[in-house]
Parts: C-alpha cells; sequence; structure tokens
C-alpha cells in the first residue's frame, strides 16, 4: 500500500513537472534575472565574490597551514567552492517559498516548482565557480586525470541534498520567521566543520572518521580526493553520498508532503 | 455533468499560531504549557454547483468567506472539511498584480503570468499580440513592469487571464479594472466568454454587475451560507434591503419581504427623486426670467417626450 502510494506521488510529481515545464523555465529566467539584475558585472559578481574570499583565506592561513599540505589553494578551493554552493544553496531554498508568497496565495502552482528554479540558478553559480577552480588548477600545476570524469557524482548528489534540506527550510521558513537567523548561526558552525582551510592530520583516525558525518565534508572530501590525489575515491564514499542525497531528500518529500497544505495559511 | 461542485465546504484558519512568534517562543511556550491557538471558520458547510454556461455572483459583506471560498474552488486551499470538484481549466483572477516582477519587462511578464496560469509557450505565441492589443500596452512591451501605472498593470493582468481560452473562469473584484472605456470592454469581453459556455465564478461587491452578468448567485454570510439560488433579482433585491437594514433573512418569506422591501424603498426613492426633480423645475419657472423658463419647460418635455422636439428647438436646451 505505501508503495503504491509513493509509486503515485512519484507519478503526479512526473506530469507536474512535464505539464509545468514551461512554467519551470520562465521561473528559472526570473530568478536568474533578479540575481544578475541583467548586468554583465552581476555576473562577473558572483564569479569575483568566491575569488576574493579565496584571496583573503590564502593571504590568511596560507602560512598558517600552506606548509603541510601540497597545492593548498587548490585544497582550500575545492573545500570553498562547495560550501559556497551548499550555503548559496540552502539559503536561497529557504526563502523561495516565502519570497513567492503572493503568487503561491493566489495562483495554483505546484510550490515546490519556486524551490526547484532557485536551485537551478544557484546550480549554474556553482558552475561558474567551479570553471574558475579548474583555471586555477592549471596554474597550480594540478595534473589532470580522467578521475576527474566522476566529479559529476558529488555534484549529483549535492544538487540532491540540497534541494531535500531547500524542502524542509523552506517548509520550516514559513511557519517560523526566525529560522533564517538559526539557520545562520547553524551554518557557521558547520563551515567550522568542514575542514575548509585546515587538514585533519593532527586529528585521530577515529575522530577524521566521524568529520565523514558532516554531509558537506564528506563531499568535499570527495573532490579532494579527486583533484589533488587524482585517482576515484572507494565505494564506500559514493555509498554515502548517495545515502546522504536520498536521505535528506526524503526527509524534505516527507515534510513538504505533509504540510504543503498549510503554508498558505501562514503567509 | 456539474462543471464545479462544493459540497459542504468549510475552512477554518488558525490565528494566534506560530507564525509571528517564532521557532524560540514556539518552544517556550510549548514548555510553559502556554501556546494557545484560536480558531476562525472562514466558510462553513457552503454547498452548490454550477454547470457548463453558469455564471455565479457570490454577495456577502467584508469577512463573508468570498475570497476563501474562491481560494477552494481554484485549489490553492484544501478545504478543512468537504470537498471542491472542478472540471475543465480554471484561469483564476484573484488579485490583480500577483506573479508579475517589477523587474521585468511587460513582455517577460506576460509570458512568466501566462506561464503561472499554465498555459504553453505555443500559444502564448500565438496570442501575445492579442493579449497587447487588448490591453492597449503596444507601445510599452519593453518597459519594465514597474514603470506601468496602475491602470496599466491591472489592463495587463485582465488581458492575460481572459484572452486566454479558460474552461472555468474565477474573478475576484477585479472587473472594475482601469478606466471606463476598459471597464466597458472588460465587461464586453465577460459575457463573450460566457455567451461561449464558460462556466463563471464572481465576487464583486456592486450588486448591479451580479444583476447583469450572473445567472445564480450566492449569498455568504460570516462564512455561513443564505442562499445559493438562480433567482439572481430577488436575491440580488433582498441582499441590498439587507445591507440597509442589516437583517438577515432566515427563512425564504424573509427573502421575499426583504425584496419586496426593496421594491418600496427603490420606488420611494424614484418618487422622492421625481418631486425633486419637479420642485426644482417649478421654482426656476415662477422665479425665472422667460429665457430660463422656456429651457426649463423644453428641458421636461425632452425628458418626457423627446419625440416631440424637433430638431429646431434643440438651441432651447441651452447648455
Amino acid at each position: 500500500m505505501p508503495q503504491q502510494e509513493l509509486a503515485k506521488t512519484f507519478k503526479r510529481t512526473r506530469r507536474n513537472l512535464k505539464e509545468n515545464a514551461f512554467l519551470f523555465q520562465q521561473l528559472v529566467n526570473r530568478d536568474f534575472q533578479q540575481k544578475y539584475k541583467r548586468t554583465i558585472l552581476g555576473m562577473a559578481w558572483s564569479v569575483l565574490s568566491p575569488l576574493c574570499q579565496l584571496l583573503v583565506m590564502m593571504f590568511v592561513f596560507k602560512n598558517l597551514f600552506g606548509r603541510a599540505v601540497n597545492h593548498y589553494v587548490i585544497y582550500m578551493f575545492a573545500g570553498n567552492i562547495v560550501w559556497s554552493y551548499f550555503s548559496d544553496s540552502t539559503n536561497m531554498g529557504m526563502s523561495s517559498l516565502m519570497n513567492n508568497s503572493g503568487v503561491i496565495s493566489k495562483i495554483n502552482v505546484p510550490k515546490y516548482l519556486f524551490l526547484l528554479s532557485q536551485n537551478v540558478s544557484s546550480l549554474i553559480n556553482f558552475g561558474l565557480t567551479i570553471i574558475i577552480f579548474f583555471f586555477f588548477c592549471v596554474i597550480d600545476g594540478i595534473t589532470f586525470t580522467p578521475a576527474m570524469f566522476m566529479l559529476w557524482y558529488p555534484v549529483l548528489c549535492l544538487v540532491i541534498m540540497n534541494i531535500g534540506i531547500g524542502m524542509v527550510l523552506s517548509a520550516l521558513f514559513v511557519f517560523f520567521r526566525d529560522i533564517q537567523y538559526l539557520y545562520r548561526i547553524f551554518l557557521t558552525i558547520l563551515n567550522y566543520l568542514c575542514a575548509i582551510f585546515y587538514t585533519l592530520d593532527h586529528f585521530t583516525p577515529a575522530v577524521q572518521k566521524l568529520f565523514l558525518a558532516n554531509p558537506v565534508y564528506a563531499n568535499i572530501r570527495y573532490w579532494r580526493i579527486v583533484v589533488l590525489e587524482g585517482h576515484i575515491p572507494s565505494l564506500q564514499y559514493h555509498l554515502l553520498l548517495a545515502f546522504y542525497a536520498l536521505f535528506f531528500l526524503a526527509v524534505g518529500a516527507v515534510f513538504y508532503k505533509k504540510y504543503n497544505h498549510r503554508f498558505i495559511y501562514y503567509f | 455533468m456539474a462543471i464545479i461542485e462544493c459540497d459542504d465546504v468549510s475552512i477554518r484558519y488558525i490565528t494566534g499560531d506560530f507564525k509571528s512568534i517564532g521557532l524560540k517562543e514556539y518552544v517556550m511556550r510549548k514548555l510553559t504549557n502556554n501556546f494557545h491557538v484560536k480558531e476562525f471558520w472562514a466558510d462553513r458547510h457552503v454547498t452548490f454547483s454550477l454547470e457548463q454556461g453558469d455564471m455565479l455572483g457570490i454577495i456577502g459583506s467584508n469577512g463573508a468567506g468570498k475570497s476563501t471560498l474562491l481560494k477552494a474552488v481554484t485549489g490553492i486551499m484544501v478545504p478543512t472539511g468537504g470537498k471542491v470538484t472542478t472540471h475543465g481549466k480554471i484561469a483564476a483572477l484573484l488579485e490583480l498584480g500577483s506573479g508579475f516582477d517589477a523587474n521585468m519587462t511587460v513582455r517577460e511578464n506576460t509570458y512568466l503570468r501566462g506561464a503561472m496560469l499554465g498555459y504553453t509557450k505555443d500559444f502564448l505565441d500565438a496570442k501575445y499580440d492579442e493579449i497587447i492589443a487588448f490591453a492597449e500596452l503596444e507601445d510599452f512591451q519593453d518597459y519594465m513592469f514597474k514603470q506601468l501605472s496602475s491602470g496599466m498593470k491591472s489592463r495587463l493582468a485582465f488581458s492575460i487571464a481572459c484572452l486566454v481560452d479558460p474552461d472555468i473562469l474565477i474573478l475576484d473584484e477585479v472587473l472594475s479594472v482601469g478606466d471606463g472605456a476598459f471597464r466597458k470592454k472588460s465587461g464586453d469581453r465577460m459575457r463573450e466568454i460566457l455567451s461561449r459556455g464558460k462556466t463563471g465564478v464572481l465576487v464583486s461587491h456592486s450588486v448591479g454587475q451580479i444583476r447583469e452578468l450572473c445567472n445564480k448567485v450566492l449569498w455568504l454570510d460570516h462564512g455561513n451560507q443564505v442562499a445559493f439560488s438562480d433567482d439572481v433579482e430577488l436575491y440580488c433585491d433582498a441582499y441590498e434591503e439587507f445591507l440597509a437594514t442589516k437583517k438577515l433573512p432566515k427563512s425564504m418569506d424573509d427573502v421575499k419581504a426583504l425584496a419586496k422591501g426593496h421594491d418600496q424603498r427603490m420606488a420611494a426613492e424614484r418618487k422622492k427623486r421625481a418631486e425633486e426633480e419637479t420642485k426644482r423645475l417649478q421654482g426656476v419657472l415662477e422665479k425665472g426670467d422667460s429665457d430660463e423658463a422656456i429651457q426649463a419647460a423644453a428641458r421636461i418635455l425632452a425628458k418626457n417626450k423627446p419625440e416631440l422636439l424637433v430638431e429646431d428647438y434643440q438651441d432651447l436646451l441651452g447648455s
């Protein structure tokens, strides 16, 4: 019975997506324009901002940790772009429903489209920073290996996970307006647990394993293994990332399905 | 087959909930057992059904639950109790201006809003010129939406919702859009859509509009259904009398009494107006010099027996 229910929900979602493909495209277009305000500089800014951040971090941390790690800049950059995408996407996702409350309370459209389109626009941004990242890889003399073709995998897992987390956050944000402040605090803590600018060498192997309980760190680690160590991570990494992605997607979907009819009362 | 069917629909709002207090305060109040919510029923046991080609007018004073009911019909809200079934594509205009983006052009907004109403790209491509022409915005297509006047915005919203081809059209207090000319055009447009056998629901505070456009009427009061009937005249009369006397009818006899009261009041008002006019004219005739008196007489003549007033005497009417 639950299986049938699930199949039905899935089928309906697919039909909805198909019917609303055009709306979705329009929304992505809108979000993208809102973000960049039709300016060339707007687009450049999304690349410049992580670059500036990277420069500052390089300046501050290179002497502190840099000596111990080969290609420290790339090490840090990999962590930084994955983190930026994660925090950008979940933050934007959180406000996606509230920002469109005017539409949702007046027009009958599938609400999750707003979340998805917001995610697409964050993903495009991420794509731009990835290009810059590889540019830096070239400068820093990283050996390009076939393993890099596997990088689609952590990206895909992160996209799915972000959508799931966005579903939970956007719903929570409708009910509790202060969730954005709480989430910001949570993000700061999580950021320090992502080993973006430091290495885990000082920790015992057990603690190093514990770090993998942080989904974002697991994702960053995958990137570093591929780019810095030049090989594809073990099967366990793949399973772990897949687990995080599907887990958060499932939690988000259940949460969303349970509460989506009640959103309208709280706008 | 009923196109729209509302079966015992009730909708409840919850107030005093955690909307405004936030998560921290919510947890605190939960812990101290101090968390209370208040319920508010916007609609209670509303039942009606519409066949193809019906135009329903919903009347009721502010807070009667009209707009909430429309939200249930369009599927934006899921009723707390009861069931709404609809057949066909719905175009709903609950509020003009929602779904537009201030920083996008008129052209982009037309497509965005059209997409939100569920229309395809091909359809919008084909209809785009017509929409712009109807909204009279040919010269403003590449303007930012925020640069338009509020009348223009409403015209665009109306055009997008109506020029496309819905099976069900739902309008909430939006027919009074734009200037007089556009209002007439939009009214004509509504009648045309209805004459094509479409089904519609209209919420309006103008009872005149309901009388003119609707063949069924639903009367709500504080969420309760007072009446659903196809005797539009009777119930509109009764409703207008209710607005004057604030006496809610409890039975069919009450309704008839209200309607009768309305007729009497209208007749009395007409009589009063006629008397005032006569008095005014008499006053002019008695005290005025001859020119004015002639003009006044000619005006009375023009009003009562225009066919007698041949063209030669037109200038007698004065300004």
